[in-house]
């Protein structure tokens, strides 16, 4: 069986160097990183850290090349979800699609390419730390489950969710998807930017009890939106960011928001507070929180070009 | 050449003031360091930019080294005022000191050190420092000068006088309070957005089409600050945000000292500015929700210097 791994960075080589480790696979990985693919194809791709392995990966930077696969991974960031999937497309006609990125919106931009999506949320965490070597540093669990208005089939969101599971990577397969998704996002919306806006990691600045209270007001304000929604939360976000400020989970970890704004690469505040100030909007919750938060990051990125 | 004036702090503003008023009357400048007063007495003062000056002062870092003013400006930044203040205690009984930070309190802080007669003044003025004896004139701006305790409107018309005599645009005002509290929530507005997101004060800062722009922001905060001062009785002098309309299109962007103070990783006038905006707030029971969470990542942000 073949399955391709669309944006094969840090989370993506996490997935198809794991899911490579199954005999009966064959995985590709498309991605634009020239240097990663080659050195993809010429050793193998390389884990460290939670994992220390080598995998025979198909890396290849033109998806034209990509042969029909039975499943689709999609791991870009969320601001190139509509260019990867245009060109990747046709390699999924008779498979599934799954998003495991962040954010809200990308499964509506895979259900108009693909007829049968699965709405993914991933935690584990690594980084690209040389071409074709990713460092797994966060171990966490995969939610797979229907996308509502395009959904795969719930045997083919098993089927995935088992094969993640025997490479390594724990996943389940629910039957709505979106508690987890929201939850993850709000977590996200609000720590990232705040670790992004002010230097600080994820601990630090969970011990300023004034900042913890204003990622406590943006949790409300997503939570609002969620059930408006008719979304449950699997798992209350404000304990998640508290268990991840220990100092054995994340205190350290400086937000992949924070580390883009040091980079000075485009965020994915949009696709976070941008998506709930947006579905707030829709249903009629106000977000004055996540409003200012994408003002003040989207400023830090237009500082940038001046 | 009779009037004897002491420029406390010899920051942008403070050398600015020094080397124009040095045009008409004997000055003298008090500095924190003794190096900076060494070189001040060696090389004197340069103005560049709006006007082009060169002048000669008479410094020291010890005010018992300096002789008796009949007119202090005080022209450090507030986070530098309660030191500065307290070592002008039991100096030049008979001087008349002027205050210039930015926010509110300033009075206080120097009327606890002394029975000096006070003036109170805000300036709109911005200059570059270049060095310990060069300044670049930026903003040729406005000064604005009221009575405070002692004093009465005459005192500040001559205080007013001398200033525009030395080539400076400055007005008295019988009361300067409605011109601070609109500098206020300008700056309360204007310089923590700048400071979060590395922006200068550019055009965005008015930009208001999407909910997300930056001027959205600025124009929610302004209300905020608006709602404040009504509530605290205070009729405001200029409308702040026709404030930051006018100097949005004055054409160069303009660098707020709240952004040249984190590009330098130095702690930042937050809590003589947004802080004092706050404590009105709660004072008079109107609440400042977003002014509150700038408040909080400015801090966090100072806290990620250290």
């Amino acid at each position: 069986m073949r399955v391709c791994i669309v944006g094969c960075g840090a989370v993506g080589s996490l997935f198809a160097a794991n899911l490579a480790t199954l005999p009966e696979l064959e995985v590709f990985a498309y991605d634009l990183n020239v240097d990663h693919v080659a050195a993809i194809n010429r050793v193998g791709l390389r884990l460290t850290g939670a994992a220390e392995l080598v995998a025979p990966v198909n890396a290849l930077t033109d998806a034209a090349r990509l042969p029909a696969c039975a499943f689709g991974i999609v791991a870009t960031k969320a601001m190139h979800t509509e260019a990867a999937i245009a060109a990747s497309a046709h390699a999924f006609a008779d498979g599934a699609v799954a998003s495991v990125q962040n954010g809200l919106g990308n499964e509506e931009v895979l259900a108009a390419h693909c007829a049968r999506v699965i709405r993914g949320t991933t935690f584990p965490a690594g980084r690209l730390t040389a071409p074709g070597v990713v460092a797994w540093e966060v171990q966490g669990d995969t939610t797979l489950g229907p996308y509502e208005d395009s959904p795969a089939s719930f045997e083919e969101v098993a089927r995935l969710a088992a094969l993640c599971s025997r490479a390594g990577m724990p996943a389940s397969a629910v039957a709505d998807a979106r508690g987890p998704q929201w939850r993850k996002v709000i977590f996200n919306a609000a720590t990232n930017p705040l670790g992004a806006l002010t230097g600080l990691s994820h601990g630090a600045l969970c011990e300023r009890p004034a900042l913890r209270a204003l990622a406590s007001q943006l949790v409300s304000e997503g939570t609002a939106v969620a059930s408006a929604q008719g979304i449950t939360l699997d798992a209350d976000p404000e304990e998640l960011i508290d268990y991840a400020a220990r100092p054995e989970v994340a205190y350290g970890h400086k937000a992949s928001m924070l580390q883009d704004v040091e980079a000075r690469r485009p965020t994915e505040v949009d696709y976070l507070n941008g998506g709930i100030a947006e579905f707030g909007r829709r249903y009629g919750v106000p977000t004055p929180g996540h409003d200012i938060i994408r003002a003040l990051v989207k400023g830090v990125e237009t500082s940038w070009g001046t | 050449m009779s009037e004897r004036v002491l420029v406390a702090g010899a920051g942008a503003i403070g050398s600015l003031l020094a080397a124009h008023l040095a045009q008409v009357c004997d000055v003298s400048v008090l500095t924190r360091r003794p190096a900076h007063a060494q070189a001040l007495c060696e090389e004197g003062l340069r103005v560049s930019g709006r006007a082009e000056l060169r002048a000669e002062v008479r410094a020291s870092s010890d005010p018992g080294e300096l002789p008796e003013p009949a007119l202090v400006f005080i022209c450090c930044k507030g986070t530098d005022l309660a030191e500065l203040a307290a070592a002008l205690r039991g100096h030049f009984p008979s001087a008349r000191m002027t205050t210039l930070q930015n926010g509110l309190g300033a009075e206080e802080v120097v009327g606890a050190q002394g029975d000096w007669p006070l003036l109170s003044g805000v300036t709109f003025m911005s200059g570059t420092r270049h060095s310990d004896t060069h300044v670049e004139y930026i903003l040729d701006t406005e000064t604005w000068i009221g009575p405070g305790r002692g004093s009465v409107l005459a005192d500040a018309e001559e205080a007013a006088a001398l200033l525009r005599s030395a080539g400076l645009k400055a007005t008295a005002f019988p009361d300067l309070l409605p011109a601070q509290w609109s500098k206020l929530i300008f700056n309360a507005s204007v310089n923590t957005v700048a400071a979060l997101t590395g922006l200068p004060h550019e055009p965005r800062f008015a930009a208001r089409e999407h909910p997300a722009d930056l001027g959205q922001l600025v124009f929610d905060l302004i209300a905020e600050g608006k709602a404040v001062a009504a509530g605290a009785g205070v009729e405001l002098a200029e409308d702040p945000w026709e404030m930051n309309l006018h100097a949005t299109r004055r054409g160069a962007a303009h660098y707020p000292s709240m952004l040249e103070d984190v590009e330098a990783r130095r702690p930042t006038e937050i809590d003589q500015i947004t802080g004092a905006l706050l404590r009105e707030g709660a004072r008079v029971g109107v609440p400042a929700p977003l002014h509150t969470a700038l408040y909080r990542l400015v801090k966090a942000k100072e806290a990620s210097f250290r």
